[in-house]
């Protein structure tokens, strides 16, 4: 798209071709009203508050696209008496109850109704019954809604879920009256807004869907709330705390709400956590998981003393990615004075993902993140369960595919029904675990350039290629000729006609058993279809990869992709910060015989959830930065106060000293991409062009290149049988976001509805859980978020030890049986 | 004329004093002194006391026996009104109130009831810190919370509270119709109702 010249109101600006006018005013600091328009999201056209006049003609700003010397006027006499209109329209039957309402000082139908200054009302309506429902954690307000549209479109082409429509108001009250009278946008939308209201797609009591929130988030009145916190408390009594998502490797900004605690307790509580919608979507972990604090802890010196002890006698140091860079940093320099093991296994498994990748890529990075994925129009995802290990880059999936006419293909022996409902245009094929080398055989055979991709490569693909015939049957055009009598004059004519007729042909084709292992059914026909007009790919991997027997492999076929093929690749890190640790920490494989654990339990626990031997600070009581999947290098800030000791005492007590821990920030390893920015200079806004002004990017770097060999596959690897699967359920990541209030459940085996059925078994029932390593009892949950037969074990509960039941591979071999 | 629609407290029968030109060179100014000093001023002032000490007509207010009687608009320790129909309280829980202490003395809980109304679980004033400005009052929009006249309101210790239910008309003071309707700082304002433009209705 190139660069043009558009004038709104006399201003000159420079904006793309093409783009929708309402975004260049945005960019370029004018502001035009609108109300359905969601940055991201399809335009709707709900409110039509958005008018201009672009080259002398009304339309509207947020769907009319933007053209050379285009010349634009935000305000003629008839733009204002619709935009009137249309306010006081909305402001009919509406409630007065903005006294208790809990959007009251955020409200956009209170700024816009002073904004156009509506001080009188001429229009009336009978109003119909409008029954308040709750919905689960969502609690809906229709008397409140004014049918903006936006939470249906956000759900359906953000999220991906598709649980929100416009359904029959049911209101027999409304006639034509002010037809005539009323501006004709205005009355558009008055008709409109009257015959709707806003409805589940699937059920009628409970929202069935993945509990992001994100409708209750951009509706802009109090319709649509979280049901734990209506009424809690109000707008502007509370306090902004900038901060980022610890749960998964998103890494979204996210704001902290915080208000004192109650009439005696000033201290600062989480009441809920806001996001700009227009540039950042959450999940319900990242919305409604935020009181995971360490609370009540104060310096405990004997305890600290017993640390220091600990430390002394410590050769090693557990910990997991839900760390800050810093204090990663403080690790590593640890290690560096006194000699200590680092354990973390997903970090460490993942690093060497990477540095295998890296080998025949050519960069230290990935080349791809959240936001190539969301501009491209073709997305294939494999070897993760994209919408647990990071909802982001599902909403990302989704959004590729609704706003860019895109298509996909989602590699999962996990069948996942809300993923497969995301679009028409995605495939979704359910393989067997240890089957990921084949789907990426299947993609180089697919996208790689033969004519430079290692001609080994080329040659044992070409061993799954040979041709069979098959019969088709098409339906061709075929003349016959009819006798018609003529109605006039009673003679017969001869008519010549085509008609359609099926014919059965014999044809040879091109047989791929890399399909055939895969068992994709319809796959050249959806292929042939899908991709057409597609020009930007994008390939997403995940957590399988790091720990399957067969990694390296994966991540050398994986470079291969990247640098044969159109894909840009994203490496999702499976946990928070497993980015930042990989890149800071040199972590070791094997623990020694004492060891100090943060936040995992080991000899001596340091912890932020209050269970160890010495209190740490939780992730909303620290400030520091953590990497995302997006390669940045986010702030995060502390909202809640903290009265314990920190990693940093402790690090500083042992000799390696420092003020703060952020006095860390800028010393992180420049050869790990970092930059030596300090804490306080990082910024972390969006502008209103949504550019995405927060922390730093990681410098990615250039390396040399080995050799590109890749092993084949080995088809009869597969796994067969009884299987289970190492993964946690939406919305819930770590033990940190199970202690939040609303995500708080309990860990057991989860089966889809079939499996339960095949099993023989209630919800709830006690079972055991065999597999080659180990054995646990525990209960048995349904989880109508999956299909098929391989049922899976959460690692958020400290209370369940799942990894037992693992040896590495998140996939294993097990039996479920009822406890008698 | 009801006290709604006069607010001037008081006898209405004001005149104005007779006051002499002020001296505007020294010249004048000597003369003054000169005039005050001979005059017999000072007898004139000694003899109004020694009259009304005669007459025994005293106007010292004999505190605490005796109280004045306060005007409508006087601010004093506030109270919480109940609805005049039902007697339910007149707080929706709105928290203007809070937002608007000068002096950030209010705070208030609030959560969702049974019938899925607001309601406020707790509220306290901090008496200690009252500036008694009266903006709780002017900006509440239920005419919930109110001055009340009492003004007596020595503690012990800086801080002092009152909650929701120690500013709230008890229910025997409601049901003995001995709640009045508060005409002071931030009732409606005389004649609002001329001034409000009316929404149609289609019903
Ligand atoms: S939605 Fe807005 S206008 Fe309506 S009651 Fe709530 S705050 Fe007031
Ligand atoms: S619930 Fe809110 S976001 Fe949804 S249509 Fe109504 S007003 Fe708009
Ligand atoms: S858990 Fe991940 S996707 Fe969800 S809000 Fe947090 S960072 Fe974003
Ligand atoms: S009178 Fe003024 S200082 Fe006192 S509570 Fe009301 S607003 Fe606060
Ligand atoms: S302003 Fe009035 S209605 Fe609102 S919380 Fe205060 S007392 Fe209650
Ligand atoms: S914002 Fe353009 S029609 Fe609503």
């Amino acid at each position: 798209m190139s660069e043009i010249t558009i004038t709104i109101d006399n201003q000159e600006i420079k904006t793309k071709e093409g783009e929708y006018i309402l975004n260049a005013a945005r960019a370029n600091g004018i502001f035009i009203p609108a109300i359905c328009y969601l940055t991201r999201c399809s335009p709707t056209l709900a409110c039509r508050l958005c008018l201009v006049e672009a080259d002398g003609k009304q339309v509207y700003a947020c769907n009319a696209k933007s053209k050379e010397g285009m010349q634009v006027t935000t305000s003629t006499q008839n733009i204002e008496s619709e935009k009137r209109s249309i306010m006081e329209v909305y402001n009919v039957n509406h409630p007065l109850q903005c006294g208790v309402c809990d959007q009251s000082g955020e409200c956009e139908l209170q700024n816009y109704t002073l904004e156009v200054e509506v001080d009188s009302q001429n229009y009336a309506v009978p109003d119909v019954e409008r029954k308040v429902l709750d919905w689960g954690h969502i609690h809906y307000d229709p008397a409140l809604c004014i049918v903006c549209e936006r939470c249906s479109t956000v759900c359906k082409d953000m999220i991906g879920d598709n649980s929100l429509k416009t359904v029959p108001r049911g209101s027999e009250g409304f006639n034509t009256d002010y037809k005539e009278s009323m501006p004709k946008d205005a009355y558009a939308m008055w008709n409109k807004l009257n015959k709707s209201i806003i409805g589940l797609t699937s059920g009628e009591q409970m929202l069935d869907c993945t509990a992001c929130g994100e409708c209750s988030a951009v509706c802009p009145v109090g319709a649509l709330t979280s049901t734990d916190f209506m009424y809690k408390t109000n707008a502007w009594e509370q306090k902004q705390i900038p901060a980022t998502c610890s749960h998964c490797s998103a890494g979204c900004q996210i704001q902290y709400d915080v208000k004192h605690t109650d009439i005696e307790n000033s201290d600062d509580k989480i009441y809920g956590v806001k996001n700009e919608w227009n540039y950042v979507s959450l999940c319900g972990a990242g919305r409604y998981g935020y009181d995971f604090e360490n609370a009540g802890v104060s310096k405990d010196e004997s305890a600290f003393n017993s640390a220091i002890e600990a430390f002394k006698k410590a050769d090693t140091i557990k910990f997991n990615s839900i760390i800050t860079n810093e204090e990663a940093l403080i690790l590593q320099r640890l290690k560096k004075k006194f000699g200590y093991k680092l354990i973390n296994e997903e970090a460490r498994s993942y690093g060497n993902f990477l540095n295998e990748y890296k080998k025949i890529s050519g960069t230290s990075l990935y080349s791809g993140d959240l936001n190539t994925i969301r501009d491209s129009n073709f997305v294939v995802s494999v070897g993760t369960i994209i919408k647990s290990d990071n909802p982001n880059a599902r909403f990302a999936f989704n959004n590729s595919m609704t706003m860019n006419k895109g298509a996909g293909l989602y590699f999962h022996p996990v069948a996942d029904p809300v993923v497969s409902a995301m679009s028409k245009n995605m495939k979704a094929i359910t393989h067997a675990p240890l089957q990921e080398e084949v789907v990426l055989y299947l993609i180089l055979d697919l996208f790689a350039n033969k004519e430079e991709l290692p001609k080994e490569i080329v040659d044992y693909l070409a061993t799954f290629h040979s041709t069979k015939t098959i019969t088709v049957s098409e339906t061709i055009k075929e003349q016959v000729i009819e006798m018609v009598v003529d109605a006039e004059s009673g003679e017969e004519k001869e008519v010549k006609k085509m008609v359609p007729k099926k014919v059965s042909k014999e044809v040879e084709v091109d047989d791929n058993r890399l399909v055939e292992i895969l068992k994709i059914d319809a796959f050249d026909e959806f292929m042939e279809k899908q991709l057409k007009k597609k020009d930007t790919f994008s390939l997403i991997v995940g957590e399988d990869f790091y720990t399957h027997p067969n990694s390296r492999n994966l991540a050398r076929l994986v470079a291969l992709i990247e640098k044969y093929s159109d894909f840009s690749v994203t490496i999702i890190p499976p946990r928070s910060n497993s980015l930042g640790v990989s890149l800071i920490c040199d972590l070791d494989s094997e623990a020694g015989a004492y060891a100090v654990g943060y936040n995992e339990v080991a000899d001596f626990t340091l912890c932020a959830l209050g269970e160890g031997d010495l209190d740490m600070p939780a992730f909303n009581q620290q400030e520091g930065t953590l990497t995302s999947i997006n390669k940045r290098v986010n702030p995060t800030n502390a909202a809640l106060s903290y009265g314990g000791y920190t990693l940093n005492d402790l690090a500083s007590a042992l000799g390696v000293e420092s003020d703060l821990t952020i006095d860390y920030t800028s010393q992180l390893p420049t050869a790990g991409g970092f930059k030596s920015t300090a804490f306080d200079d990082l910024s972390d806004h969006f502008t209103n062009a949504g550019e995405e002004v927060r922390g730093y990017a990681l410098n990615v770097k250039k390396n040399k290149t080995s050799n590109e060999s890749v092993e084949p596959f080995n088809e009869d690897e597969a796994l067969a049988g009884e299987l289970i699967y190492y993964a946690n359920p939406v919305k819930n990541f770590s033990k940190f976001s199970q202690k939040a209030h609303q995500l708080n459940a309990k860990g057991g085996v989860f089966v889809s509805v079939a499996r339960l059925e095949s099993l023989g078994l209630k919800e709830g029932d006690r079972v055991t859980v065999e597999t080659s390593t180990s054995k646990l009892t525990t209960s048995l949950y349904v989880d109508n978020q999956i299909d098929g037969d391989i049922a899976y074990l959460p690692n958020f509960d400290t209370k369940l030890n799942s990894e037992v039941l693992f040896n590495g591979y998140r996939f294993n071999n097990a039996l479920i049986a009822k406890v008698i | 004329m009801s006290v709604e629609n006069n607010r001037n407290v008081g006898q209405q029968d004001y005149y104005m004093v007779d006051i002499e030109d002020y001296p505007e060179s020294n010249w004048d100014q000597f003369k003054q002194v000169v005039k005050r000093t001979f005059s017999t001023e000072l007898f004139v002032g000694l003899w109004v006391v020694l009259r009304e000490m005669l007459k025994f007509n005293i106007h010292t207010v004999k505190y605490p026996e005796e109280k004045l009687p306060l005007g409508p608009r006087y601010r004093a320790i506030h109270e919480m009104l109940r609805l005049m129909e039902s007697g339910t309280e007149r707080c929706i829980g709105c928290g203007l109130c809070e937002k608007i202490c000068i002096s950030d003395c209010i705070r208030m809980e609030t959560k969702i009831d049974e019938n899925s109304r607001k309601e406020v679980s707790e509220y306290s004033i901090n008496f200690g810190r009252c500036i008694f400005c009266g903006y709780c009052a002017e900006v509440c929009p239920e005419l919930a919370i109110v001055h009340g006249g009492r003004y007596e309101n020595v503690s012990e210790q800086r801080a002092h509270y009152s909650m929701f239910d120690d500013l709230l008309t008890p229910m025997d003071t409601f049901k003995a119709g001995q709640q009045k309707e508060f005409p002071g700082f931030g009732a409606i304002i005389p004649g609002s109702d001329e001034s409000v433009k009316k929404t149609p209705l289609a019903y």
